[in-house]
């Protein structure tokens, strides 16, 4: 559904390119597109115009006009300026002891797991942490927070619903003092921004606990209505830093960018999963380019990473570089795909595929039923047939139709299919191609 | 002619859930528009400005362009002037584009039917079973809640204080249990004890998530054939604070369980909602219900003329 910016644009810059020179109209057809692919990310309405006129200005420049490649000149000026807008990675504050970290935010936006993965990764930097349970209003919140306290072996302070959550942090502090904890993690219940008494709560507690790093917590797929919230939020307590939930999907993230633009808070963490060890330390990078709608090759990287052990990845990259994949291998790599989801969705992962897929008029998408039918042709072959499928000639392959209980066309069309992977393979092996290396598996 | 779109009158109460919801929606971006055709004339200007407005409300950029330019062609057919000639063009757009929507109410479902909630995490999936069941209970049908997420830390201990508090009775297994199980015992369960309708909360999943869609799936023919003859009901909980991703979610959710309609939660916020908008004109799944807070009471059926004009008043 959204096309990445850069197919985009040198979509645009070559219907252009072949009428002469660039004009400053030109420019604007492109920007039009920058302006509807922010958007799409759900970058806020107010903080792409200003972007846009800033990309704008800079691309009137000589050197995007006079460039060979200005399509390309452009994407790399929107991504400068949107690293410059997302900044460095910013580490935690943790100086005294003990260190107190509040997470706050919206109802659902992840705040309990959030807290159970920083106590997770300060852990293992050696720190000794308290989880603190301040959630009283949702259903068994307590519960969660303890059960995830249970699963990671850290402690979790709690004094169940009755008592108000400014009362439990001030004892939760002395606790933690008293049992020599080095950081304190509160763990607070969800709020609307335009709950004046739960923003009201959330002052108190800040003037409780004093925390050094109070974190708003916010969920990377949410809308325009990103920035009001943090706004609100950052004018009741000063927030020091954000992190964004559920990385692990497709949202594109342009709250984030909305967020950092209008209150200049940090981004510190990006949460990538419902584990607890699926925190990471902030990448500009990576959300500039989930942004701009490229590839996610990274993402890819780790899907794929998931589905094969470094021995099965080493011995494909071999077979693949010794032209030995036979199909075996092939069915064997079909069954891996089946499960890591549609096939579509896998390749337009990988930056500049989605263009190449288009030409070849999509991808089908493979199914149960597909690769039960691959697996049986396949079983119904000899050894020596899998290993060498050239050989497989018009009686072979009515053979094979009948053991499996499919028809020759099906067989010639999956040995065409063979035959197209074996192709790209080689164009892979040949440099033609940029392939990460991770995905060698693939 | 748009009275006949929908399928009954909202109840006054029904009425002013709506209207609190919406008041606030009205105070943001879409109550503008309104005031936009205040103005003397319609300018090239006025349509930018309505263009931004809904892109502010999260209608997406694409159903915006495509709203204004319905709006637009409308206005200069019937060769209408005034700003609240075009008011009414716009209007008219907003509620077609909304889609029309016949669903069968769920509380004139037969008995055995079973309601599948699903949604991605944190939208508000058992918050929205506990409205459901208390607003089914009401309307004087028998509820059963069945504890489908075993995954989520205490998502149990959740939906059993909620069953409680809404006097419906749970149907659980341990955490980590197999969900299509729960749903198994919980839909043999109601057909024993006389209970019409089965709510099943599932476990929050990314759409992405391939294997967590197919266990969807799974759960689903699970639920059919406990009761072949059930009717199963998929609603999808959509958060109104979210953005475009919204149709990505639709999307994964119709392909994986076939979503009949939305529960569009967390209107009592600032969020527009304007997804509703792109999700139905994109996708043709309609929405149900909508949520207006935390509490039983705080859920109201969506009804498109009201939800529109609520937003130009
Ligand atoms: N303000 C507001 N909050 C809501 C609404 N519906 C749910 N919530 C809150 O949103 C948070 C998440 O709700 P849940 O019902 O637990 O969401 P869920 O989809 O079941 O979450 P998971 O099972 O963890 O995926 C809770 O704090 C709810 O109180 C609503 O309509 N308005
Ligand atoms: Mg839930």
């Amino acid at each position: 559904m959204f096309e990445a910016l850069s197919d985009r644009l040198t979509d645009i810059f070559t219907g252009l390119r072949s009428k002469g020179t660039l004009t400053e109209r030109d420019v604007d057809t492109a920007m039009r597109e920058i302006r509807m692919s922010l958007l799409e990310a759900d970058v806020n309405f107010k903080v792409v115009k200003e972007f846009v006129a800033r990309v704008k200005e800079r691309s009137i420049g000589a050197e995007v006009l006079q460039s060979l490649t200005p399509g390309q000149q452009v994407v790399k000026i929107v991504h400068e300026e949107l690293l410059r807008i997302l900044g460095e990675p910013a580490r935690l504050d943790l100086q005294t002891t003990p260190a107190v970290i509040l997470l706050a935010g919206l109802q659902g936006s992840g705040k309990t797991t959030t807290a159970a993965k920083l106590a997770h990764t300060l852990r293992k930097q050696g720190h000794h942490p308290l989880l603190v349970a301040l959630d009283v209003y949702r259903p068994a919140a307590v519960d969660q927070i303890v059960s995830l306290g249970k699963q990671l072996t850290i402690p979790v302070y709690e004094e169940g619903t009755r008592e108000k959550p400014v009362k439990i942090a001030a004892n939760a502090l002395n606790h933690a003092r008293k049992n020599a904890h080095s950081v304190v993690i509160f763990d607070t219940a969800g709020r609307l921004h335009i709950d004046d008494a739960m923003m009201h709560e959330l002052k108190e507690i800040d003037h409780q606990v004093h925390p050094n790093e109070l974190l708003l917590v916010a969920d990377a797929m949410t809308g325009q209505d990103a920035v009001q919230a943090a706004e609100a939020f950052h004018q009741a307590v000063n927030l020091t830093g954000l992190i964004l939930t559920k990385m692990d999907g497709d949202a594109r993230g342009g709250a984030a960018l909305s967020i950092r633009q209008v209150t200049g808070i940090p981004i510190k963490y990006m949460g990538l999963g419902e584990k607890t060890d699926a925190l990471e330390v902030f990448h500009p990078d990576r959300l500039a380019q989930r942004i701009l709608g490229m590839g996610d090759v990274l993402s890819l990287i780790e899907k794929a990473q998931e589905q094969y052990t470094d021995d099965q990845a080493k011995s494909l990259e071999k077979k693949m570089r010794t032209a030995t994949f036979d199909l075996d291998d092939f069915l064997s790599q079909m069954q891996n795909l089946r499960k890591m989801g549609p096939l579509t969705q896998i390749v337009e992962m990988i930056p500049g595929m989605r263009g190449a897929l288009k030409q070849a008029g999509g991808m089908p998408d493979l199914n149960d039923k597909q690769v039960k039918r691959v697996e049986a042709i396949i079983q119904s072959m000899t050894k020596a047939e899998r290993r060498n499928p050239s050989i497989i000639d018009g009686s072979r392959r009515k053979r094979i139709a009948r053991g499996s209980g499919t028809t020759v066309q099906e067989v010639n069309q999956l040995l065409n299919q063979f035959r197209d992977m074996q192709k790209l393979m080689k164009q892979l092996m040949s440099g033609k191609m940029r392939i990460p290396k991770g995905l060698m598996g693939l | 002619m748009l009275r006949n779109l929908f399928r009954r009158e909202p109840t006054p109460q029904e009425r002013e859930q709506i209207e609190s919801a919406v008041q606030k929606t009205r105070q943001g971006a879409l109550g503008h528009i309104s005031d936009l055709f205040r103005q003397q004339v319609i300018t090239e200007e006025t349509w930018d400005e309505l263009e931004d407005l809904l892109i502010q409300a999260d209608v997406g950029p694409t159903t915006a362009i495509e709203l204004v330019s319905r709006a637009r062609k409308e206005v200069e057919k019937e060769e209408l002037k005034t700003p609240v000639e075009a008011e009414t063009a716009v209007r008219r757009q907003m509620v077609e584009i909304l889609g029309r929507d016949e669903h069968e109410p769920l509380e004139e479902m037969p008995a055995g039917t079973i309601i599948l909630m699903v949604g991605v995490n944190g939208s508000g999936k058992t918050t929205s079973i506990a409205k459901l069941a208390s607003y089914l209970e009401q309307r004087g049908r028998s509820v059963l809640l069945a504890a489908a997420d075993t995954f989520r830390a205490a998502a149990i201990d959740q939906l059993r204080v909620w069953g409680e508090r809404v006097k419906a009775p749970v149907v659980a297994h341990q955490q980590e249990a197999d969900p299509g199980a729960v749903v198994f015992d919980a839909v043999k369960a109601a057909q024993s004890r006389g209970l019409d309708l089965v709510l099943v909360d599932t476990a929050g999943r990314l759409h992405t998530k391939f294997n967590l869609m197919e266990e969807l799936q799974k759960i689903k023919r699970v639920a059919s054939k406990a009761n072949p003859e059930a009717h199963i009901v998929s609603l999808l909980t959509l958060d109104a604070t979210t953005g475009q991703n919204a149709i990505l979610q639709a999307k994964s959710f119709l392909q994986s369980v076939e979503v009949d309609g939305i529960i569009l939660s967390k209107l009592d916020g600032t969020a527009k909602g304007g997804v509703a908008f792109s999700v139905y004109n994109e996708l043709g799944v309609p929405i149900w219900y909508i949520g207006t807070g935390e509490k039983v009471q705080d859920l109201a059926p969506f009804d498109h003329l009201a939800f529109v004009n609520a937003l130009f008043e």
